[in-house]
């Protein structure tokens, strides 16, 4: 019944004029949509890398003792998840207009680095960091609870052997952390994916979205360059989805009793090659 | 080294020294001035009923648990503090790790390292802490494992063993770190009765081998026939203490009798 329907529909649409097929065939490998989704790539990439990196640090740092810490990462969480992602990067957008030059270095000493923040460049960076910033919120409170979701006795065992703070978050806690860990972070990089049409709020707008937009701006087809964009997002998550069921596989070992392919093999091996074959010898 | 205050008779000291330790829970006090030497190569066993403060002395003994009063020494340093004057510092998380090297561990639950392999838990403290090469690590480890009566299990992870062999890798895991003093926990609490005896087994050989153990048990057979010390404790107070087989067959106290009557 469903399948029938779904068939009704895919064969109405494939026949529909509307749709224009011809237009989406011409459009779909445009150099200008695959620039696009590359550069949505890179802005996904480099927003998760830092909202994970981030989202880490913050996530330690609220559970640590010391209160300062804890204040500043419950601060910070307050505001970059209390206010729209949308608001944040048009923010970082007037950031130029607010700080017109930005350097490092010493205080009314010498400066070691000069950024030029009007061009281009500065507008993926921006794009990178506001998306990044806000990614981190959202990060820190997956960490979280995924650090909370390893027992307490984890964290004894590790102690009582002599382990230090910072070896027992990293080689105890946080391995076993990564299974509560990654399929909401799956979600979260799918969702990033998608939200990267916002930075056109920078503005940059060389990402896939805002790349179909142009051109539908151009030669007026809004329906098959939407179809094009969507194609395409929807291959680059398909891509996303067959990494993250590979590295939920590499972070659930021991979570089962059952024997995993090589110690199988191992098992096979050791009983010897006649018997490895499970047929009567 | 780390700055360690001497137990004024440091010299041939006890392995563990408590001198009117107490230790309190917010207004709840669980340990009410306990007096206990424990001498090397001993066996203890501390018995009594759940609530009257005997797993809370065994994680003071490590300082997985911080006391509120008195003073507790093991091989003749003070565990977990200096002292200054009269009043005690907690040491910094990094001198105490250091001192917790020398102490292994069992729990009632074992605590193994799910991600890793048995073979893997005996080696992480070793390499990641006191900088044995791999290579050694892992050859300790095998031996270790032999002796515990679990070869061919190295590359089996925790959910792939039983509750007595999880217990016997993590007894394996604990000795890794050659300790001078090892805690018990319950070890045998939370096991099928059938077994319990696989886990008393490792425990005696260690015993024989003249170990400094602490052990928190309800196994009285266990304590009857290992131990060079049995304390009764109740209501966070060392009620009696003294030669397993006496205790047992003849205590003087009302409490202990009632208690004995109850579990033997």
């Amino acid at each position: 019944m469903v399948l029938a329907l779904l068939v009704l529909f895919v064969y109405g649409a494939a026949t529909n004029d509307n749709y224009q097929w011809d237009t989406y065939r011409k459009y779909i490998f445009d150099r200008r949509i695959s620039e696009g989704a590359w550069v949505t790539i890179q802005v996904t990439f480099w927003s998760m890398l830092l909202g994970i990196v981030l989202g880490v640090i913050l996530a330690v740092m609220r559970l640590t003792p010391n209160p300062v810490l804890q204040g500043v990462s419950w601060l910070y969480l307050w505001i970059f998840r209390g206010t729209p992602v949308y608001v944040q990067l048009v923010f970082w957008g007037l950031f130029t207009s607010l700080y017109p030059h930005m350097a490092i270095g010493v205080p009314f000493g010498p400066q070691f680095i000069h950024l030029d923040i009007q061009g281009v460049e500065a507008a993926f960076f921006f794009a990178c960091l506001g998306l990044g910033l806000n990614e981190a919120g959202y990060m820190a409170e997956i960490v979280r609870a995924g650090i909370q979701s390893v027992g307490e006795g984890q964290n004894e065992a590790a102690t009582a052997l002599g382990m230090s703070w910072g070896q027992t978050m990293r080689r105890v806690v946080l391995p076993q952390a990564m299974r509560v860990i990654i399929p909401p972070t799956g979600n979260e990089l799918i969702s990033m994916l998608k939200t990267t049409s916002l930075v056109v709020a920078i503005p940059l707008s060389t990402d896939l979205y805002n790349q179909q937009a142009q051109i539908s701006g151009v030669i007026f087809r809004p329906i098959p360059l939407l179809m094009i964009a969507a194609t395409w997002y929807l291959a680059i998550t398909s891509v996303l989805m067959v990494g993250q069921y590979f590295l939920e596989k590499r972070f659930a070992r021991g979570a089962s009793r059952k024997l995993t392919g090589r110690q199988l093999q191992a098992l096979a091996d050791a009983i010897g090659p006649g018997h490895a074959a499970g047929g009567p010898t | 080294m780390t700055s360690v205050a001497k137990d004024p008779s440091a010299d041939g000291a006890p392995m563990v020294r408590a001198v009117a330790v107490e230790k309190s829970f917010g207004g709840l006090q669980v340990l009410k001035s306990i007096d206990l030497t424990i001498g090397r190569g001993e066996v203890t066993c501390l018995v009594g009923p759940s609530g009257s403060g005997k797993t809370t002395f065994l994680r003071c003994v490590n300082h997985l648990e911080q006391i509120t009063g008195g003073r507790l020494y093991v091989d003749g340093v003070l565990m977990g503090y200096r002292e200054r004057g009269d009043k005690l510092h907690e040491l910094h998380p990094r001198d105490a790790a250091k001192q917790r090297r020398d102490i292994g561990m069992v729990f009632q639950h074992f605590n193994l390292f799910p991600h890793m392999t048995a073979l893997q838990n005996i080696i992480e403290a070793p390499t990641r802490v006191r900088k044995v090469s791999k290579a050694e690590a892992v050859e300790t480890a095998r031996s270790l494992l032999s002796r515990v009566g679990l070869d061919g299990k190295e590359k089996a992870y925790p959910a792939q063993l039983s509750g007595g062999q999880q217990q016997r890798v993590a007894i394996a895991r604990a000795l890794a770190m050659k300790p001078k003093l090892m805690l018990f926990d319950e070890p045998t609490s939370a096991l099928d009765p059938e077994l319990v005896g696989e886990v008393l087994d490792a425990m005696k050989e260690l015993a024989n081998e003249g170990m400094t153990m602490v052990v928190v048990t309800h196994e009285m057979g266990f304590a009857r026939e290992v131990a060079d010390q049995l304390v009764f404790m109740d209501g966070g107070v060392v009620v009696e203490a003294g030669d397993p087989r006496a205790v047992l067959a003849n205590p003087q106290h009302e409490r202990t009798k009632a208690f004995l009557s109850k579990v033997l």
